[in-house]
């Protein structure tokens, strides 16, 4: 099993103390290399749950285990080292840092895991989604599909388990869409990567086999 | 990439705040590096203009300090002058005495009003640093005749004189009194960078025959006994027989030595201002000056101990005060690096969660911030250290005409050492508030900004 998760709560609270209960999902599954799209709505808690996920935002209860790691025990170094090294993540607003050029992107994905930086690695993802021209230009020398396309081989950077695409095609046009997702489904493929990818599109979802809707097994309830 | 790449490219990214707040702190450390380059090279001056000799001896109640600034710098004016009789037969025969040149000072050039300087050949061969010999320019030597003078570099440039150039002196510094003898320059010295390169020197004996320049008979007899000589009738008579074969009021007329014009002056009739005395060795000095200042008539004075004291009294406090302005310079950049790092923080959370979301520990955004900092202020650090020796070469021929003090712009001084670590403890401390806004950042807030 890639992902499990059981019994997992969150909730917030609001400028006025009031407890907002945002995920409340008793049990979900996703298998080795599997590809899953979740639909829900806006401010139905899809971004909160990958946050979940990735360990970036901590639940109040429950066990979120990824390749047999149980993210939710770990401490905060201790889940910051699993994202680096077993997630990746790829943003709606692709969140490349302006900064660093295409390829040091890449690399600085690899960076923070501990691991020593694999230029040639990043240079052959970046080659896998079509920039081995762009290497040197930083992102606002880019595209908006060729910034998407660089986020998507940082995201891979590291050989992770399991990829977390958030709306990763709503910033970008029609032709990019199809591109990009095809693009992230491919080379989950072929690096045998889990998906998990959250959208609002029902196009994008209409691509997947497995497509859940985020409201059949999330039930947050009002706290009192 | 390790977090040193990583800061130094988020520098670049705001390469015009960056440089800026990186001058600030340049400027700083520049001005401190050429205030302690120049001070360190001026105090070096100073100290190596008294270091050929190891004691100066001179009249009683003119004070240790006033004998240093006027045997050493040539400052105002030498006070009780001494019997030749005490230079010739109670410091040059001492047995702890291994040289002793005599000084005679008072009278000026009548161009440039440069200081008079009458002494013998052996004050060259003192040196005047350790190690380092007077040299002199070509075609040139070192008195040795009537009537001849040794010349300073600055002199030699300022009155454009060279060897064969003929000049009068004014009288104690009066300007209504100059001296008919003209004196001719023999030798030019070498750059030395003290007080020598702007001081005349010349014969002894020629200086003692100008008018005035010895002591009348009765004075000169009175001033033996007075420092406890005993000057038996006979003794007095000779004295009195030697000064009457002087022209009238001292002028000399007989024929003497290679000169027939002239006639050498009775040692009793002779002063000197000063004595600069070697000891055969490092002990004998102390002793020696024991002995004098034990006695009523002379004082000696070790140089290095007066000009550090003064050094430490008055150019210590104005070094004190520059390092201070320019430190609280360095404190205001400081301020300025804070100022830039803290304002960028609030555009740069999204960075910081992007990065905090792709592994990155909470101290290691704390790091990337801290080594901004300390980039800018080592950078700038470094940059001020090579401006401020650049300002010190800028500035080399201007001090250098204006006060003839020679800068060597490469000059090292210890505490610029001091400057880095507390760039460093500066780095951290203002640092430290905008890493702690990274630490904290709240990384899914950010990320959806």
């Amino acid at each position: 099993m890639s992902l499990s998760i059981r019994e997992l709560r969150k909730t917030y609270s609001d400028p006025g103390g009031r407890q907002i209960p945002v995920l409340n999902i008793d049990a979900f599954e996703m298998c080795k290399a599997e590809q899953v799209v979740l639909v829900g709505s806006s401010g139905g808690g899809k971004s909160t749950l990958l946050n979940t996920i990735a360990g970036i935002t901590i639940a109040d209860s429950g066990s979120i285990v990824i390749d047999g790691t149980e993210v939710t025990a770990l401490s905060e170094p201790g889940r910051d080292r699993f994202r680096a090294l077993k997630i990746g993540f790829v943003f709606q607003t692709f969140n490349l840092l302006p900064a660093f050029t295409a390829l040091e992107n890449v690399v600085l994905g690899m960076s923070f895991s501990g691991q020593r930086s694999d230029r040639s690695h990043a240079r052959q993802l970046l080659k896998r989604v079509g920039l081995e021209h762009r290497l040197d230009h930083r992102p606002s020398k880019l595209s908006v599909g060729e910034q998407q396309r660089v986020a998507v081989a940082r995201a891979l950077a590291n050989r992770p388990s399991l990829l977390l695409a958030d709306e990763p095609t709503a910033s970008v046009d029609t032709a990019n869409q199809d591109n990009i997702l095809s693009l992230i489904r491919e080379a989950c493929t072929e690096n045998n990567v889990s998906l998990l990818m959250v959208t609002h599109s029902l196009d994008v979802a209409s691509q997947f086999e497995r497509v859940e809707q985020l409201s059949d097994f999330n039930q947050p309830e009002v706290a009192v | 990439m390790n977090l040193l790449t990583i800061a130094w490219k988020s520098l670049r990214q705001r390469a015009l705040a960056s440089s800026l707040t990186a001058l600030s702190i340049a400027l700083g450390i520049m001005l401190m590096v050429a205030v302690l380059v120049i001070n360190g090279l001026v105090t070096n001056a100073f100290r190596q203009s008294g270091t050929g000799f190891g004691l100066v001896i001179g009249g009683r109640g003119s004070g240790d300090l006033n004998l240093v600034l006027n045997a050493v710098y040539r400052i105002g004016s030498p006070g009780e002058p001494l019997p030749w009789r005490f230079y010739r037969d109670d410091i040059s025969q001492n047995p702890l005495v291994e040289s002793a040149v005599p000084m005679a000072m008072g009278d000026l050039t009548n161009k440039g009003q440069f200081p008079i300087v009458a002494t013998t050949p052996e004050y060259f061969g003192l040196g005047y640093a350790p190690g380092k010999n007077f040299t002199l320019r070509k075609g040139g030597r070192l008195l040795g005749k009537y009537f001849s003078a040794v010349i300073g570099s600055r002199v030699a440039q300022e009155n454009g004189w060279d060897v064969g150039s003929t000049f009068k002196l004014i009288h104690g510094g009066m300007d209504d009194h100059v001296h008919d003898e003209k004196f001719e320059v023999v030798g030019v010295l070498g750059r030395t960078g003290t007080p020598n390169d702007k001081t005349v020197f010349v014969d002894m004996e020629a200086f003692f025959m100008l008018a005035g320049h010895e002591k009348p008979v009765d004075e000169a007899i009175d001033r033996l006994r007075d420092f406890g000589y005993e000057v038996t009738s006979e003794q007095e008579a000779e004295i009195r027989k030697a000064a009457a074969e002087l022209n009238h009021e001292g002028e000399a007329h007989v024929v003497a030595g290679d000169d027939p014009h002239y006639h050498a002056v009775p040692d009793d009739l002779k002063e000197v201002s000063f004595i600069l005395v070697n000891t055969k060795d490092i002990m004998g000095m102390p002793f020696l000056a024991g002995q004098i200042n034990e006695g009523v008539r002379a004082q000696a004075v070790n140089p290095i101990p007066v000009m550090d004291r003064l050094l430490r009294d008055l150019v210590g406090n104005v070094k004190t005060l520059l390092l201070c302005l320019t430190g609280l310079i360095v404190v205001v950049a400081g301020v300025g690096i804070f100022v830039s790092i803290y304002n960028s923080m609030s555009d740069r959370r999204k960075e910081i969660a992007i990065m905090r979301a792709l592994g990155a520990h909470r101290g290691t955004v704390f790091s990337i911030i801290l080594s901004e900092s300390l980039l800018l202020c080592l950078g700038g650090g470094l940059c001020g250290v090579l401006l401020g020796h650049g300002l010190v070469v800028a500035a080399a021929p201007f001090v250098e005409a204006e006060a003839g003090l020679i800068l060597n712009a490469w000059h090292f001084e210890p505490l610029e050492l001091i400057l880095f670590p507390v760039l460093i403890v500066m780095a951290t401390l203002v640092g430290f508030l905008p890493g702690m806004t990274a630490y904290r950042t709240d990384v899914a807030d950010s990320l959806t900004d």
